[in-house]
């Protein structure tokens, strides 16, 4: 009897949430799991799997010198690409908000675009180019900051600041639009309510209505952004080059990819990401708290 | 006085709209740069593509790379056209099933916070952290057991199931649909499909609407190329990656790609935008 009851309480929800949560069993939970598991494995691809304990965690903490560097760039590189990128978001996105509908879509559009252009952030590469054609050093010579050509993208103390430059340009995407969308969402009396209980400013409006009000879209802005700043790489990788000089430009991703798609060291690999992983949910609990205190 | 541009609000003070614009205009400019310099290359006549020191604006500007654009998708062995309709598809079904999907689970987690539903969110976002580059193996075990190596399903299906959308729609739902108006619609006797449809769903548009420019995006530049192999079943970034890759002599027609590949996204980003604002201008569905 309670059973029944049950199912005819909930049966409307599982039906809405069925296909979905299936699909997303089968693609995305069942891979991960599989991923898991082969991080206690040595794996070529081509052999079966190969039970190794926690051998690989072992040999990534304590003998893999390169993993280290690389858990050290990303750190850098999250902890500077991610907070930036996430208040730029929010501050871009609350200041076209206020603008008239068509400036707002003109300059979304502008700040979104570099996010969606693909391939086109290779131009960085010829603007940061290392002779001194390159345009940055073309200008930083002639007004007489720098007396010779840098070469940005392969000096082990340029390179990182050069790619989290490129970073943020095209980090307005995701999170920049939920924002907006966000911001959209918010109660317009809420503001009026405000204005007679005495939030005399832009700011005290911000901290007092807009933020509480959006707090789902910020947390979903800020997994956004921690997946993005840690799970960096690729776009490293086309800017600097494989390997990057001393490995200054080496992150957890592209550490992973040279033992995934390149050695064939797939347990190793899925070593890698499952402590990457352990690393971000540790950063968004910690995200989570500070979000609770807005307002 | 208050600038034109702005909507009217008492908080604001004109200093400081000022002061927003002109950090806009900056911002603006720095993040527009690189786009003017790709949009110039590809109206640049190959010596100025080459020229040393490069050149920002185009001089004489040119149709040619888009010629040559034209003469090399002609000559492929299978029509062009073909490619933009498998992009097509892949794209419009990818999309409507996944913003469908997702909103309707998104709707039951967020509204009925059915039992089980909270540890199945969490899932959900947890899964966002774990890098893609690892599950492709398995993703792959999987695709081939179902059957769907080479057929549009392999990139499609997938794509319906991506934990970003669901968790967009979910945190909407949460900020937006009010439990009142859902309550209300029901005593009413609307049955549940209706009141997530006519009732959740249009008061989450702004959500929506951008889950489709995102999903849309993803699925434009998708190469499909580790399932799809049988040429006529390819898609347009996969074609035009391959005139792209033919070498130093392309370049002209590379920036003219990279032109073309953008234009769709954008088109629709705008016309998907000015809706969003419509609709906050006219709809006054908040009680």
């Amino acid at each position: 009897m309670r059973g029944e009851a049950f199912w005819k309480k909930w049966r409307i929800s599982y039906l809405f949430a069925a296909p979905y949560v299936l699909l997303f069993l089968v693609f995305t939970v069942i891979p991960v799991i599989i991923s898991i598991v082969l991080s206690f494995t040595s794996y070529n691809m081509l052999q079966p799997p190969i039970w190794v304990g926690w051998n690989n965690y072992v040999k990534l903490l304590f003998a893999d010198d390169i993993f280290l560097i690389a858990v050290k760039n990303t750190m850098l590189f999250a902890s500077i690409t991610g907070p930036v990128s996430y208040f730029l978001c929010l501050i871009l996105a609350w200041f076209i908000h206020e603008l008239r509908p068509m400036v707002r879509t003109f300059l979304t559009l502008l700040f979104y675009a570099p996010s969606i252009s693909g391939n086109v952030f290779m131009i960085w590469t010829i603007l940061f180019s290392g002779d001194a054609y390159g345009w940055v050093n073309g200008l930083l010579l002639r007004w007489g900051i720098i007396y010779e050509p840098v070469r940005w993208l392969t000096n082990p103390d340029t390179l990182m600041w050069v790619t989290i430059l490129v970073t943020l340009w095209m980090s307005l995407g995701t999170s920049f639009l939920a924002f907006i969308a966000g911001l959209q969402g918010i109660d317009e009396t809420l503001y009026e309510a405000g204005a007679l209980d005495g939030v005399g400013n832009r700011w005290q409006e911000l901290w007092f209505i807009t933020l509480p009000a959006m707090r789902p879209q910020l947390m979903f802005g800020a997994i956004m952004s921690i997946t993005s700043s840690f799970a960096a790489g690729k776009n490293i990788v086309s800017l600097v080059g494989f390997p990057s000089t001393d490995y200054a430009g080496h992150t957890v991703i592209t550490h992973l990819m040279d033992y995934g798609n390149i050695r064939f060291e797939m347990g190793y690999a899925a070593a890698m990401a499952t402590l990457l992983f352990i690393i971000m949910v540790g950063t968004q609990k910690l995200i989570q708290r500070l979000l609770g205190k807005i307002g | 006085m208050k600038l034109p541009l702005y909507r009217k609000r008492v908080t604001r003070s004109s200093g400081g709209d000022f002061a927003a614009l002109v950090m806009l205009v900056i911002l603006g400019a720095f993040m527009a740069l690189p786009m003017v310099y790709v949009i110039g290359s590809a109206f640049k006549p190959l010596n100025e593509l080459f020229l040393f020191p490069p050149r920002f604006f185009v001089h004489n500007p040119t149709l040619d790379n888009f010629k040559d654009l034209a003469v090399l998708m002609a000559d492929s062995w299978v029509p062009i056209s073909r490619y933009f309709l498998n992009t097509l598809i892949i794209t419009a079904f990818g999309t409507a099933g996944h913003v469908l999907l997702a909103s309707l689970c998104a709707f039951a987690i967020s509204k009925h916070r059915f039992p089980g539903s909270r540890v199945i969110f969490s899932l959900i976002v947890l899964s966002l952290m774990f890098a893609p580059e690892v599950t492709a193996i398995p993703n792959y075990l999987t695709i081939s057991f179902l059957g769907w190596i080479d057929s549009y399903s392999a990139v499609i299906v997938p794509a319906w199931a991506s934990s970003l959308g669901l968790f967009l729609m979910k945190q909407f739902m949460d900020q937006m649909v009010p439990d009142s108006l859902l309550e209300a619609a029901r005593i009413d006797g609307a049955s549940e499909f209706v009141v997530f449809w006519q009732v959740a769903m249009p008061t989450v548009r702004p959500a929506w609407l951008t889950l489709i420019i995102l999903s849309f995006q993803s699925l434009w530049g998708n190469t499909g190329s580790s399932f799809i192999y049988s040429e006529n079943l390819k898609t347009l970034p996969y074609a035009l990656n391959q005139i792209v890759s033919g070498g130093i002599a392309r370049a002209g027609v590379g920036a003219a790609v990279a032109l073309v590949m953008m234009f769709v996204p954008i088109t629709v980003f705008v016309i998907n935008q000015r809706s969003v604002v419509q609709t906050m201008g006219t709809s006054g569905l908040k009680e």
